[in-house]
Parts: structure tokens; sequence; C-alpha cells
């Protein structure tokens, strides 16, 4: 562990992170108002998270040139690294639950209402025969059919993949000292995950006006479309983290061996990759 | 790296003035000292919807509130202990403590860390304006279990953001706190000669990155559930309400060690220094740490033995269960061993953590009885499941809160706080903490159901003798704040060492009160 001379970066007062409480709470009020059906819900939302941005562009901006005049040494380096890990670590969790939600539907909820292991199905649930997908006795918001897995979804998935691939060779030209190849296939991944969510949003529409699958099609449509949902805003998250980081390697923000953001990003964006794959197959696929 | 860092960053000077020092700061003691005052102000604020609870039970009948607020006061109460008062006591005794006790100038992840308290006074405030919006405040128990949660009014989307609100401030405060301690100790600071303290929270902090995200999803599935159309607990679309639970107790059984590992690092700071003995089982105590920590895991259907799972879902949940009392005794007997033939004075400090370990151990053998799945049957939401977790909460988890005030507030302040009243204080709260909640456990084991405003005569007795013990254990922590007022104000000097027998960093290198900034050098580890 080193302890050189240059000690720990210990900033002083910093005004943003009681902007980001008040942003984030605006947001979520407003959100709440919607909910509720008030009608100034929305814009109580809409500037809650204008808010929201003002305060991380002013946040990672101060974080940027503290970083570009050298204020962080390299223990700094690993928290900052140790921290993104933590995080990407609680996203985990937070899509395990909605996996979880899956797999307990699939594998018991659904063979209980079928009457498999337990008989309270004969009184409540007589007439209901459906396995999987299924949008419950009730039939809840009417006939669907499901999404295939080999048409958009599999594209979508090479997609994904091959963005794996150009981020990598974009992080092999950063750490060659190459910038305009850096640039060049960040752009390349930038576009794979825009081309991504254009996929996914006209599946979204297919879904909604062709297969009437929507969000309230039973639990067949709630964990499609909250797991898809979640992952899609995630990668929207991601697309952007990725065009800001293009921006700061086209303005020689990241050395060959220091660029932290870089990698944050990168291992955020395999994150989504990862969690793309399980979606494939558990969602689309089985 | 640069030099002008250093001109940057570590101008020594003091803490900025006004107000807006505390808006703005990013020192780990201010941050402390927010969370501990924030802590206790919501302690309070729990406190006083506990006292309404015991003054509608204090006779059969309906007398002071009707039984929707009633509902709402045990689901408040319990929200705004458990989210508001003791991990953020917990967070905010981990910000003061782990920089000092590992030797670090500050938090890993200062800015950060401003940002993980200062989102709680609003999360909580949100959650306390659900009382004055039409339909009330939550009343269907702090678990939220649909379909009945959500037949909650107005308030709704706002308790649910208001638990998203503190579970990302949760979450941040924990990054930093494993960061911290992964990253920033002195040299020569190995793992395993951590002190305690920063053992247990270091394994409290992963088990919150790990499980505060599920309890953000079950919640955001109770949101789409009642505002999206989706179908996650509800059979008639194919979802089951009992998925509710088992993705809540996933997260809310590692929550119930979140309440209690903390303690157990404070109960072993403070038993070897009144004891005058070095902890006995340092290394055991790691283990048994980090065994808890993987059992809270594999036990969460515990909470659900009554709700019709499968035989052999019952008896996994029953044994391993019934497991955690392994490591959990080899803590009680590892500091009772540190106790025996210690030279031991009692101090507040050490009053509260003796009380801890007599009356936590009787918590723990009344859930040791609840784990049993066909005895569970019979106590299942009795006053009986009540006793026991105030047993491990209060007279366990805010107990070792309350000793580690007392044991670190010369450290902090540089005065020592009022001894007598001190033991005064331990000894009301002591003997009206058992009145209050020992005769619960024969409400429950009677048939006394738990969250009803109004039982049956038989009950009237118990109740009563129990809210007579509230009512003084709730005035009698007015004592506590009285000390802390004193100790802050002034009174004698405390000594660098504080205690005799303290040992650690910040009783040996630090004075008291400790610089601002503490260790801007990395202290020499022997």
């Amino acid at each position: 562990m080193s302890h050189s001379a240059d000690s720990y970066y210990v900033p002083h007062g910093s005004h943003w992170p009681i902007v980001a409480s008040v942003a984030l709470t605006t947001s979520v009020v407003g959100a709440a108002m919607w909910f509720n059906g008030t009608g100034s819900g929305p814009m109580v939302m809409l500037l809650g998270l204008a808010m929201t941005f003002f305060m991380m562009y002013g946040w990672f901006g101060t974080t940027v040139r503290e970083s570009l005049k050298g204020m962080y040494n390299e223990q700094v380096d690993r928290s900052f690294r140790q921290g993104m890990m933590w995080f990407i670590f609680s996203e985990v969790m937070f899509f395990a639950a909605f996996f979880g939600a899956l797999f307990y539907a699939r594998v018991l909820s659904v063979p209980w209402l079928l009457g498999e292991d337990v008989s309270t199905h004969l009184t409540l649930w007589s007439g209901f025969t459906e396995t999987w997908p299924t949008n419950g006795p009730n039939n809840v918001g009417g006939e669907f059919q499901t999404m295939g897995a080999w048409g958009i979804p599999a594209i979508n998935t090479l997609l994904l993949l091959t963005s794996g691939v150009t981020l990598t060779i974009s992080h092999w030209a950063l750490k060659a000292g190459d910038k305009s190849k850096t640039v060049l296939w960040l752009a390349a991944t930038v576009a794979l995950g825009a081309i991504f969510l254009g996929f996914q949003a006209y599946e979204y529409i297919h879904a909604y006006g062709d297969l009437n699958l929507t969000l309230g099609s039973g639990i067949y449509g709630s964990t499609f479309f909250m797991l898809t949902g979640f992952h899609g805003f995630h990668v929207t998250i991601g697309t952007v983290m990725l065009f800001v980081i293009m921006l700061r390697a086209n303005k020689a923000h990241f050395t060959h061996e220091n660029h932290f953001a870089f990698e944050a990003v990168a291992w955020y964006w395999h994150f989504v990759d990862v969690v793309w794959l399980g979606l494939f197959i558990f969602v689309y696929v089985l | 790296m640069s030099h002008e860092a250093t001109h940057d960053g570590h101008d020594d000077h003091g803490p900025a003035k006004g107000l807006m020092r505390w808006v703005t700061t990013t020192n780990h003691k201010d941050i402390g000292t927010l969370y501990l005052l924030f802590a206790l102000v919501m302690f309070f604020i729990g406190g006083a919807m506990a006292m309404v609870i015991r003054a509608e039970l204090f006779q059969p009948g309906l007398q002071v509130v009707d039984p929707q607020f009633f509902n709402s006061m045990t689901t408040v109460h319990a929200l705004v202990m458990i989210f508001g008062a003791v991990m953020p006591a917990f967070t905010g005794l981990a910000n003061w403590l782990i920089p000092m006790q590992i030797g670090a100038p500050d938090m890993a992840l200062p800015r950060m860390n401003n940002f993980s308290f200062w989102i709680l006074p609003f999360a909580f405030s949100l959650l306390l304006s659900t009382f004055f919006m039409e339909g009330g405040g939550p009343a269907g128990g702090w678990t939220i279990y649909p379909p009945l949660s959500l037949q909650m009014g107005d308030g709704f989307p706002f308790m649910i953001f208001a638990i998203h609100l503190a579970g990302i401030s949760s979450i941040m405060g924990s990054i930093n706190v494993v960061v911290t301690i992964l990253n920033m100790r002195a040299p020569g600071m190995t793992l395993m000669k951590m002190p305690l303290f920063v053992w247990t929270w270091l394994i409290t902090a992963y088990l919150l990155i790990a499980t505060m995200p599920v309890l953000a999803g079950a919640v955001t599935m109770l949101l789409t559930d009642k505002f999206a159309a989706t179908s996650f607990f509800s059979a008639a679309g194919g979802g089951d309400p009992v998925m509710y639970q088992h993705i809540f107790w996933f997260f809310g059984h590692p929550e119930v060690y979140i309440l209690i590992l903390p303690a157990f690092g404070i109960v072993s700071a403070i038993v070897p220094t009144f004891a005058r003995k070095p902890l006995f089982g340092y290394s055991s105590m790691v283990y048994a740490t980090a065994s808890i920590a993987f059992l809270s895991f594999i036990v969460w259907a515990h909470h659900m033995f009554t709700v019709g799972m499968p035989v052999v879902g019952e008896l996994f949940f029953m044994y391993a269960t019934m497991m955690i009392a392994v490591p959990t005794g080899v803590k009680v007997f590892n500091w009772v061993s540190t106790m025996w033939k210690g030279s031991m004075t009692f101090e507040t400090p050490m009053l509260f953590a003796i009380g801890f370990i007599m009356m936590f151990t009787l918590g723990g053998f009344s859930g040791l009885m609840l784990a049993i799945a066909p005895a569970d049957f019979q106590y299942h939401d009795t006053y009986f499941v009540v006793a026991h977790f105030h047993y491990v909460l209060v007279t366990g988890a805010i107990y070792s809160i309350m000793a580690a005030a007392y044991y670190w507030l010369p450290k902090w302040t540089g005065n020592m706080y009022d001894e007598t009243l001190g033991k005064w204080h331990f000894w009301i709260s002591t003997i009206s903490v058992n009145v209050l909640f020992f005769p619960q456990h024969f409400l429950g084991l009677a048939g006394m159901p738990r969250r009803i405003p109004d039982y049956a005569v038989q009950f009237a007795d118990w109740n009563m003798i129990s809210s007579i013990g509230g009512f003084v254990f709730g005035l009698s922590q007015l004592m506590f704040v009285v000390v802390i007022y004193k100790a802050i104000k002034g009174g004698k000097k405390a000594t660098d060492q504080v205690w005799e027998g303290a040992t650690g960093l910040e009783f040996e290198q630090l004075s008291s009160p400790p610089p601002y900034h503490s260790f801007n050098e990395a202290p020499v580890i022997k």
C-alpha cells in the first residue's frame, strides 16, 4: 500500500450533494404526484430530472477537472475503481430481484395455480390449464402472443456482443496511445448501443400494436417488460456514458495508464451485456 | 503525482463557519455527527409513535386513536426505527470511527458521503408527509405485504419512493464503508489487525449492498402492480402474493443482521476495555461474523412458516435458522470469556454492554424458539414475536448504540459525560424495558395477536404493566439527551486515552477531541 508524501485527496465543502438530494427528491415527488393523477406531477418530475442532469454535469465536471489537474493519486484511483465495482454489484442484485420473480413464477407459482402439489386451485382456479407463457387464470390483459427469440432479440444479442468487442478494441487503442482509433471504435460502440435501443423500441411497438403483449399481460407481460425495460434503461444510461467518454477521449482526457472513467464505463457496458445474455436465454429463448 | 495537489487538497483549515458547514461538509466527523443527531431525532419520533401504541393498548377497547391510525403507528414506528434510527446511528458511528480506527485521513469517497447523509432527511420527510395525505400513512405493516399494502391512499407512491431514497442512501454509504476499509488502511493495518467494529461493519456493508437493491426491486414491483397494471403479486394474472414475501425477506433477513452486526463490533470494543483484558478469540469473532452473514441469506422463509410452504422448505429453513445459534453462541461465550478473571469496572458503557449481552442473548433464545417451525405455528404473528425482536433490537441494537455513545462521547467531545446521570439512565432504562417487553412473551404465548388496537379482556393486566414500562422507558430516554447535551457543552476534560484499558488508534494516537483532520500522515501500526 502506497503512503507517499502526496496524500489522499479529500475534497472540501461541496454543494453538489445537496443539489443532488433536492433534485432526486423533486423527481420522485413529481413521479408520485403523477401516479396519483395530480396534473402538475409530470412538470415537477421534469424539473427534478433537469436539476439532476445539471447536478451530474456539475459534479462530474468538478471531478474531471480535479483529475486533469492531477489531484488524484493511485490510492484515490483505487477508491474509484472499487466504488464502481461495488456499484455494479448492487445493480446485479437489483436485476436479481426481477430474475427471481421470473423464476419463482415459472418454477413455483404458475405450476401451483395448475394444481401441482397443492389443491387450492380446485376451488379457486379450477378451469386454469395454461402453462408458461401465461397471463393467469383471469386472462388478464386479454389474449396475447409472445415475442419470438430468433428475430429482433437474436439480432440485438449480436449487436451487444459486437459492441463489447468494439469497446475492447477501443480500449487497446487507448492503451497504445492511438487517440483517433480510440474515438473511432468508441463511436462504433455508441452506434451499436443506439441501434440496439432502436430495435428495442421497435419491438415494444410491435408487442403493443400487433401481439397485444403489454405490461398488463399478466405475469408474462410483467416480467417481460420490467426485465427488458430496466435493461433498456441501463443500455440508455450506458450509451450516454459511452458518448461522454468518447467526447472526453477526443479532448485527450485520458492517458494510456490513467483512464479510470473509460474503464468504469466499459465495466458497466459489459455488465449490461451480461444481463442481456441472461434475458435472451430466460425471457426469450426458454 | 503533481505537488499542486497537496495545496488544493490538504489545506489544514478547520471547519467552515455557519450553517453551510453542515450542508456542504465532506468531513467524516461532521457527517458522523449529522447521522447521529438525525438518528436521535428519528429515535424520538419513532418513540412517540410507540407511546401512542402503548397508550392505546393500556386498556382493552378503543380509547385514544382510531384503528386505522393505530395500524399506521405500528407500521411507521417500525420503518422509522429501522431505517431512520438504528441504521443511521450505526452509519454515524462508522463515519466517526472507521477512519480513526484504521488510520485513514477520511472516508474514501467524501462527497458521496455527504450525499448519503443528506438524502435521508428528504426520504423521511416524504415518508412522514404521507400522514397528511388522503388515506393517511402506511398502515399495512412495515413489511408492506400486498395485497393489503396496495389499498393505501395517496401516500402510497410517496412511501415507496421514500424507501427508494433511503435505500440509495444506504447503498452509497455502504460502498463508502467497504472501499474505505479495503483501500484506506494505514500501512501495517492488516485485515486481521482491524478492530472488530471495522470488521463487523465491512460485513454489514456487504450485506447492505447485496440486499438493499432487492428491496428496491420488490417495492418497484408493488408500485407497478398498483399503477402500471402488472401482476407480480396477483394470482389472477399468474403472479403470487407470497412471491412478494419471499423477495422481501430475502432482503429482510440480512437486514436483521445489518441491524445487529455493528452492535457485536461495539460490544467487542467495550468489554475488553473495562475487563482490562484483550478480547478473547479475536479471529473466531471474525469468522463467526462472516458465518452469520452467510447464513443470513439462506434463512429468510422462517419469517413465513405459516404461509403454506412445502414441508421440505419448512425443514430446510428451520435447520438453517437454528444453525445461526452456533456462531452467535461463539460470540457470547467469547465476551463472557473476555470478562472472566478480568479486572472489571462498571462505567456506563460497560453497563450497557453487559446489558446487551444478557438481554440480546435472551432475545436470541426466543428466536431459537421461533425457529422451530411447528412451534412457530403457535407463536406466529403474536406478541411473542414482538417481544423477541424488541429484545434483540431495543436491548440489543439500541443498547449497543447507547453503549457506543457513552464510550466514545468523551473521545469525540473531549469532555467526560455525567457518570451519575449515565448510570441512572442505564438502570431506569433496563428495569423499565424489561417491564415493557418481558410480559409481551406471556401475552404472545397466551395468544394475543400483534398489530391490533384492541384485545380480549384476559390480556388486560399484562398490557397495562407493559404500557407502564413503556412510558417509563420512553421518558427515561430524555436523560440520554441531557447527558449528550452536557458532554457537548463542557464538563471534566477527558484524557487522550479516555479509559484506562482502552486500546486502538483512536485512543492511543489521537487527542480528545481529535483534530478536524486526523491522520493526514499515516500512523505507525505496531
